[in-house]
């Protein structure tokens, strides 16, 4: 088992004819995802990479192939537009890649899901990946631009805001020798479709993840959240980290959402309530996996 | 992205928002002209920079006070040209200071009450959420904290807008009465301001209600939305740049998110999380980083050496720490902008470069290969380390 998705997923690709779109479709089908299609207003009938087949939309492509997931990796202006398509064609995960999407579209966003059955990840995220049993992990679900190489398949769960403190922390995990059963990167924006607290409740149900790893930031109170959440609720070990301690506050740390703004989303006071909620805390980035061992008795 | 005072004031002017009337002007001439324009009795001068505290504050010159009420354009005259070319340092400015440009004159209005009024993105309720104190002219945080009761709070649904309703409960809630009708029309303006101009916030502190029953916004603070710049380029031309760090002015025109701090530990890293992490291991082992900066997942050549020579132009560097995770990006991309960016720049400083990831080997070997003293490191951790001991 694993979260979300896995090698049988059949996965879209909205945007897989620009540049970026169509490297990680590439990659991705590298790494064994089952790319089912991909969308490009005005291409529709032409093939990507004389295999994948191109549709004008999303609801023609749900009807020809069935897929249950899509990556979309469209241009900012376009990509609320993108999702709310997606989540119109039933689209059951909607994981989205693109940084840079104005908040007040994510805003109106958000609410227009409020109803829908369908999951939005991101955006501004590296997005998922449940890894393969194949050598560098091949053979698993890729959905965004992760590197594949550096997962193993295993029993720890990854979530968190920033893309490459994941890689990191996954990397540790596979050095010391422990797989992961699906990372799951949620964005650095403030408005995301899929919080901590979700993805803490979907590994506390999967039989497959025995210990999970909790990457936050400064700014709001995600993380907090799950926490609070996970002292009553979570039956798993859980290591946490959350970058950010030396920010000056106001300032916005490159991600959107990585902003002091109170008292309360300081690293320092994320930490303490963590740690008051059984989460162990990895003093610093390098030892996340190390922490999660520890608390795991391992 | 910020704005400045008679800045928002266009802004007021065109969506609607009662403000006193003013003008701006970048001479002592334009302010005596203003004020004669204005033809009234009471007159403010202000400075305009981006910070705080104008009022309290002092130039470098002993002239106290950014904010001056004067009574005749000969009076306005002189405070503007006590202002102008002057640096104004307060409590936000630190001890550089700031150069004032400009100064904006406007009507000065006879205050009965004061509230504080706030839009902005609420994260928890992904929706704005209207903030009204009525501690006006007060610093809002200090309200919250001694006071929690004096804060009203309405959230508005993004997709419906701004209800009449929630303007009526509002304007009871204070006790607004004759100027209830004036009110409500500056909150409705207010909201369509904020989403139609893409704003992460809106603050007026105050708004006052004047002894003749007028209701306007005397000072605003906006912050907008620098993803929704593009499709704003009225207010993307509002940008001053002489208000930024220089540094930060020329690392956005490479696509680089760059901070600048004021250790002495500069740090290249890829990816914002991992930036942040970079930073905060320097402070952990006992160093102090003099920057924030994300090269990006997909950084290219010219990028990386164009951040080296932006974190070099630091003065108080005395080291520089590259930390990166190369999932796709590739490593040897990295090292050949480094290689170039340091040979251009002559670096004599030591530099400590952590590569971990995608074509690592070709990216250690280009380093290798370049003669220059480059300290490699296993880890994070162990970068970190090195590049502290190397500055003590």
């Amino acid at each position: 088992m694993s979260i979300l998705i896995d090698k049988y997923t059949k996965v879209l690709v909205q945007g897989i004819t620009g540049s970026f779109g169509a490297r990680h479709t590439r990659l991705s089908i590298e790494y064994g995802t089952r790319i089912v299609g991909g969308v490009t207003p005005g291409k529709g009938g032409q093939k990507f990479d004389d295999a994948v087949p191109i549709f004008d939309t999303v609801s023609a492509a749900m009807r020809e192939t069935g897929a249950t997931a899509t990556a979309i990796f469209v241009p900012p202006a376009f990509a609320a537009d993108a999702i709310l398509e997606a989540a119109d064609a039933g689209v059951s995960i909607i994981v989205c890649i693109t940084e840079g999407i104005p908040v007040m579209d994510m805003m109106r966003v958000k609410a227009m899901l409020a109803d829908s059955k369908s999951r939005l990840i991101g955006p501004n995220c590296p997005g998922l990946v449940t890894p393969g049993y194949d050598e560098k992990s091949h053979g698993g679900c890729r959905i965004g631009i992760a590197p594949g190489y550096i997962h193993k398949r295993g029993n720890v769960g990854v979530v968190s805001r920033s893309g490459t403190l994941t890689y990191e922390a996954v990397w540790q995990l596979t050095q010391l020798g422990y797989g992961q059963s699906t990372c799951v990167g949620i964005g650095g924006d403030p408005i995301n479709g899929t919080s901590h607290l979700d993805v803490l409740k979907l590994f506390n149900e999967d039989p497959e993840t025995e210990a999970i790893i909790m990457i936050g930031e400064i700014g709001g109170t995600a993380e907090v959240e799950a926490a609070r959440w996970a002292k009553e609720h979570c039956r798993k070990p859980i290591a946490g980290f959350i970058a950010g301690a030396t920010a000056p506050a106001g300032r916005r740390m490159g991600h959107a959402g990585a902003i002091v703004g109170g008292k309360e989303d300081t690293a320092q006071a994320k930490k303490k309530i963590l740690a008051e909620c059984g989460i162990a805390i990895a003093e610093t980035p390098s030892v996340m996996a190390k922490t999660l061992l520890e608390r795991w008795g391992k | 992205m910020n704005i400045h005072e008679y800045q928002a004031k266009e802004l007021f002017d065109r969506f609607g928002v009662p403000s006193p009337k003013g003008k701006v002007a970048a001479t002592p001439k334009e302010a005596y002209d203003a004020a004669k324009w204005l033809a009234v009795k009471n007159l403010v001068v202000k400075a305009q920079v981006h910070a705080g505290g104008r009022g309290k504050g002092v130039f470098k010159s002993g002239f106290k006070g950014g904010v001056h009420l004067v009574d005749s354009p000969e009076a306005a005259r002189e405070a503007a040209a006590s202002m102008l070319g002057e640096v104004l340092v307060t409590k936000q400015t630190g001890e550089a200071g700031r150069l004032v440009r400009k100064v904006m004159v406007t009507e000065s209005v006879s205050i009965s009450r004061e509230l504080y009024l706030a839009i902005l993105m609420d994260r928890q309720s992904c929706q704005p959420v209207i903030i009204i104190s009525t501690e006006g002219g007060m610093d809002i945080e200090e309200v919250a904290e001694k006071s929690p009761e004096k804060i009203l709070r309405e959230h508005v649904n993004p997709l419906a807008g701004l209800q009449a309703y929630q303007v009526r409960k509002l304007c009871q809630n204070l006790g607004l009465d004759t100027t209830a009708r004036q009110f409500g029309r500056l909150l409705h303006a207010l909201y369509k301001l904020f989403t139609d101009c893409d704003c992460s916030m809106v603050e007026i502190n105050p708004v006052v209600i004047t002894t003749d029953d007028h209701v306007y916004a005397l000072d605003a603070k906006f912050n907008f939305d620098d993803n929704a710049l593009y499709r704003h380029p009225d207010i993307s031309a509002m940008r001053d740049k002489d208000e930024e760090d220089p540094r930060e002015v020329a690392a956005s025109m490479y696509d680089l998110n760059y901070i600048g701090l004021d250790g002495n530990i500069a740090c290249l890293v890829n990816g914002a999380g991992l930036a942040m992490a970079t930073m905060d291991i320097i402070k952990h082992h006992g160093g102090d980083p003099a920057n924030f900066l994300d090269v990006g997942g997909g950084a290219s050549k010219e990028q990386v050496r164009a951040a080296f020579k932006i974190i070099l132009g630091d003065p108080n560097v005395k080291g520089v720490f590259i930390n990166i995770f190369g999932g796709i990006m590739d490593c040897n991309v990295v090292a050949e902008g480094v290689v170039s960016a340091a040979r251009e720049t002559g670096l004599s400083l030591p530099l400590v470069v952590r590569l971990e990831g995608n074509n690592v080997d070709a990216g250690k070997a280009t380093l290798a290969a370049s003669g220059l003293n480059i300290v490699s490191a296993g880890d994070m951790d162990d970068g970190a380390r090195k590049i502290v001991a190397a500055v003590a």
